[in-house]
């Protein structure tokens, strides 16, 4: 039983960890830009396939496709941001939403022509194939580093946002655009700037997601994007924090559903979040907007 | 003057319809049975999102509601249509005002959000609970039967006969929505979209106000949904997804926003656009998409209201 609960946490945990990675740009965004980003869920599927693509290219190896892929993706969010998104700015919060909606029809079948509408098979990371006994179980080497990626990632953006001067202008712009702008923050481009960096969190998470899913889908980024918002609005919409801890809840809530009451295991993500919203809408971590 | 207008288009449209019924080949009357379902759908939809202001991604929850509701009734009740409909209506309508009740609490981004919550958590019931729902498979073999008016049976069997009931739930909706729409009810609402502190300071009770349009909305969508499983004989847990609530998102948006021809127009544009694009290629949705960003980057009237100013534009430049 015990060695069933340690593993049953160690899934939640990895399944989390992507959840995380996706939140994390989702919710980067939407507390600078204000925009709710529903293609982010379509950078997580870009940035999986290309990354696959990079690695087909360059002789199998994973590591270049998790390099090179989400670098592709993050272009693709300077062209979404610059010539789409930027007019829309000015307009009512559905206008904004249905935007980004517009991406995810995009996206969705161009995935399907480039690659095919069935799924493909990947292949693992190089190094990290193996897989570890924990309490007599077999563990995949690969989910321990995702678990630890996470964190790093974390680590990353607290540091970024909180000790260097590029973050405390993403702060300062966060709180309070105009006061920014009129101290001379040159806000258009930091906006560029904020969403293309959380394209590439998306994308850097679907990369990871490669190894791990070990099949490519055309459907997984819508479904990565509703858990993802699950988690932002737990954890207080534009709160990195809340963001974290809202992914580990959601990783661990899922993968106990699923081991324990399979029937119910969306059913109890959703319930969560229903709660959440009427209970403290601004989330664990949000402010009040 | 514009009234009698738009009553004179509404009656030209009802009867070129009922003409096409009666003179129209199968599949044309398919099409445009759809139209019309998803036009109801869409009608009560823009009435919580064109005129309320509130953005729903969960009414395709009502939808299934309205689905399941009708399909369970035919296996388990009874087979006539019209107590299945109105089985289908009941279960929607509940379930809209019990979704609705905590809904409306919210605006704006949180509204949307609880709506996609509660919508996706019905949409997991149906999918889990097999035994009631039929789990992905949904409930399937529902045909339709004759509806019994005690001394006559008028069958609906063949889509020509089908044709006219939904035609006539269809011009019953549209002259309701008018109803609504010019109503002291619907100018709150529109007065609400608007300014909510000025209608709540005006004394109305926005909340009500809101759930109200809501549970009208949710009643329409199951109308529609119910609508839609006689016409497609089987109820498909799909319809209670999030994706199938975008959809009348889509074609309010394509039509024209708080319009009354704005629904009719984007569903119309909508099952004929998808059914020649899935001729070409089955790549349907990258057409929408971009669709989409066109209407959102240059024509955010939709079809209607487009029209609507180049026609005022025109009778401007012909005026002077």
């Amino acid at each position: 039983m015990l060695e069933s609960i340690v593993h049953v946490c160690l899934a939640g945990l990895s399944g989390g960890m992507f959840i995380w990675l996706v939140a994390s740009g989702l919710t980067l965004i939407f507390g600078v830009l204000g925009v709710l980003n529903f293609a982010h869920g379509s950078f997580y599927m870009l940035g999986a396939y290309l990354c696959f693509s990079v690695l087909r290219a360059l002789g199998q190896n994973f590591w270049w496709g998790l390099l090179l892929g989400p670098l592709v993706v993050a272009a693709v969010g300077y062209l979404v941001e610059r010539f789409f998104l930027r007019r829309v700015y000015g307009l009512e919060l559905p206008y904004q939403l249905l935007l980004t909606f517009a991406f995810v029809l995009l996206f969705d079948d161009l995935v399907k022509i480039l690659w095919g509408a069935g799924s493909l098979g990947a292949p693992g990371a190089p190094g990290l194939t193996d897989s570890v006994p924990i309490l007599g179980r077999q563990f995949p080497v690969y989910n321990l580093f995702v678990i630890a990626v996470g964190p790093l990632v974390a680590v990353g953006l607290w540091a970024l946002l909180e000790k260097t001067w590029a973050g405390r202008i993403i702060r300062a712009s966060s709180s309070d655009r105009e006061m920014a702008s009129a101290l001379g923050v040159k806000v258009p481009a930091l906006f560029t700037a904020v969403f293309v960096f959380g394209s590439w969190l998306g994308a850097l998470g679907g990369g990871l997601a490669v190894p791990y899913l070990g099949l490519l889908t055309p459907g997984m980024g819508e479904q990565v994007i509703i858990e993802a918002f699950v988690v932002a609005v737990i954890g207080g919409l534009g709160s990195l924090k809340g963001a974290f801890l809202g992914a580990l809840l959601i990783g661990l809530l899922s993968a106990f559903g699923t081991r324990f009451l399979p029937a119910f295991d969306m059913f109890l993500t959703f319930i969560l979040m229903a709660g959440v919203l009427l209970w403290r809408p601004q989330g664990f971590f949000g402010e009040k907007r | 003057m514009q009234n009698r207008q738009a009553y004179l288009a509404a009656a030209a449209l009802l009867v070129g319809l009922a003409l096409l019924g009666l003179w129209g080949e199968r599949f044309l009357l398919y099409l445009a049975m759809r139209v019309m379902i998803l036009a109801i759908f869409a009608l009560g939809f823009d009435l919580l999102f064109g005129r309320t202001g509130l953005l729903s991604f969960g009414h395709g929850a009502f939808y299934a509601g309205g689905a399941y509701g009708t399909a369970l009734c035919y296996l388990h009740l009874s087979k006539d249509p019209l107590l299945c409909l109105l089985a289908g209506l009941l279960l929607a309508t509940a379930l809209a005002l019990i979704v609705g009740f905590f809904c409306v609490r919210h605006t704006e981004i949180y509204f949307a959000m609880l709506t996609l919550a509660f919508g996706m958590m019905i949409f997991s019931l149906v999918w889990n609970l097999r035994e009631i729902t039929g789990g992905d498979d949904g409930l399937v073999g529902i045909s339709r039967q004759a509806i019994n008016l005690g001394l006559a049976k008028l069958p609906l069997r063949k889509e020509g006969q089908f044709y006219f009931l939904v035609l006539s739930c269809f011009g019953l909706v549209l002259y309701a929505v008018h109803r609504i729409r010019s109503s002291p009810f619907g100018l709150i609402l529109a007065g609400i979209r608007e300014n909510h502190l000025r209608a709540e300071f005006a004394g109305a009770n926005i909340k009500n106000y809101r759930l109200a349009a809501f549970v009208i909305s949710g009643f329409l969508a199951g109308l529609a949904g119910g609508l839609g499983v006689l016409l497609e004989s089987n109820a498909a847990p799909f319809a209670a997804h999030w994706s199938h609530s975008s959809e009348p998102v889509l074609v309010s948006l394509i039509g024209g926003l708080n319009t009354l021809a704005g629904p009719l127009v984007g569903s119309f544009v909508f099952i004929v656009l998808k059914e020649v694009v899935m001729r070409v290629t089955p790549y349907w949705m990258l057409w929408f998409g971009v669709v989409l960003l066109v209407i959102l980057l240059g024509f955010r009237g939709g079809v209607v209201g487009t029209l609507a100013q180049a026609l005022g534009r025109g009778a401007k430049e012909a005026r002077s």
